[in-house]
């Protein structure tokens, strides 16, 4: 364990510029970016689902929830105190995740839309309002259901 | 390293010092939370992609509308219960930092009181999950393989929604379970005075990364079952 002794000076050193005041101006601006996030989520809540203002909102929220992440992985884990190339060993593979998402999120799309064309009973029980009321369990359409996948 | 050379270049990799003046173990707990962040990111995005598949989905503001006592008041209150839940996090994550900024100063008790404080939001929050769960569970009849909440287009429920739910909102709370352990474990150690023995918090150090990285998951996964 000698190795310890040979960073301890190295991390009491200014890797850890952060202080407390820094904490608590970080804290404020996570709770600010999640009560506006509550704001905007109450706030389409009876919007129509389709509506381009709905999915403009959720564009939004996810806006600041990247925010939120930057901050929580800059100042509280003080990824942004250390040296810039241990940050680019973090950060350059996370940036997979931008064409992970556009790539899966499009073909799952791209499935449903293929899915609808070329199978018509498919599409006209899956959005063919018959459910009997809301929460209620109707018994004859749950095989129906198991047959789908 | 008092006597450190100038150049950083050449030197950087010469071996016998960290590279990225990082220790080791923390190292090693940044690589191992990027692992960590792929599987939670494939199950989110897994969800993801099975919501734009289909053509109805439950709509969650009217499956997640209760909370301790709703059915005494008669009120129900979407998202309510869930930011209570999301603020516990917040808070127990600045009181971890707050423990780690108080190893650096070498202040014991003051680590103590602040990991405390994050070992009980934590457990608060389980406790909360654990409500979520069960009511979900008893009253509505939610589990892996049911779907009693029908799709905001009037259609049965996707069979997927509680699937996701439970498999991705349970792996997280084990994350916040195991971390509540290490944190318990910290503390323990604390109060041997074993980091003051060794001369640096690091472990503390450590611990907070894998505690912020439960509430940095948690953004995630509420900001997807419960807002968009």
């Amino acid at each position: 364990m000698e190795q310890h002794t040979t960073y301890s000076d190295v991390t009491h050193a200014d890797t850890h510029g952060g202080g407390s005041k820094e904490i608590w101006r970080v804290t404020i601006i996570l709770s600010v970016l999640t009560i506006v996030e509550l704001l905007l989520g109450f706030w389409m809540m009876d919007m129509d689902p389709e509506s381009f203002l709905k999915h403009f909102i959720k564009g939004v929220i996810v806006v600041l929830m990247l925010a939120k992440a930057f901050y929580i992985v800059a100042y509280f884990m003080h990824l942004g105190h250390e040296i810039r190339n241990f940050i680019m060993t973090v950060a350059v593979p996370m940036g997979l995740f931008v064409w992970f998402i556009i790539a899966f999120l499009a073909d799952g799309n791209s499935f449903k839309n293929l899915r609808n064309e070329y199978n018509p009973e498919y599409k006209e029980r899956t959005t063919t309002k018959k459910a009997p009321a809301e929460n209620e369990e109707a018994a004859p359409k749950e095989e129906k259901k198991a047959e789908q996948q | 390293m008092a006597t450190t050379t100038a150049t950083t270049a050449p030197k950087m990799w010469g071996g016998g010092k960290s590279p990225f003046n990082v220790e080791y173990g923390k190292v090693m707990m940044w690589y191992f939370l990027m692992s960590d962040a792929f599987t939670f990111g494939a199950f989110l995005i897994a969800y993801g992609t099975t919501r734009f598949s289909a053509n109805g989905w439950p709509d969650p503001n009217k499956v997640f509308r209760s909370y301790p006592l709703s059915d005494v008041f008669h009120k129900p209150l979407p998202l309510v219960f869930v930011s209570i839940m999301t603020f516990i996090l917040i808070v127990s994550s600045v009181t971890m930092v707050i423990a780690v900024q108080a190893g650096h100063a070498m202040d014991r008790k003051k680590v103590v009181r602040n990991l405390v404080w994050t070992i009980i939001g934590g457990l608060a929050f389980l406790s909360c999950q654990a409500w979520e769960w069960t009511h979900l569970k008893l009253d509505e009849g939610a589990w892996w393989g049911t779907h009693p909440f029908n799709n905001s287009n009037g259609t049965i429920g996707h069979q997927d929604f509680t699937n996701f739910f439970f498999t991705i909102t349970g792996f997280h709370g084990f994350h916040v379970f195991s971390g509540v352990i290490i944190n318990i474990v910290m503390l323990i150690k604390t109060l041997r005075g074993d980091f003051d023995k060794r001369g640096h918090y690091l472990m503390i150090e450590k611990a907070g990364l894998y505690w912020h990285f439960v509430d940095l998951v948690w953004v995630f996964v509420f900001t997807c079952f419960y807002l968009i």
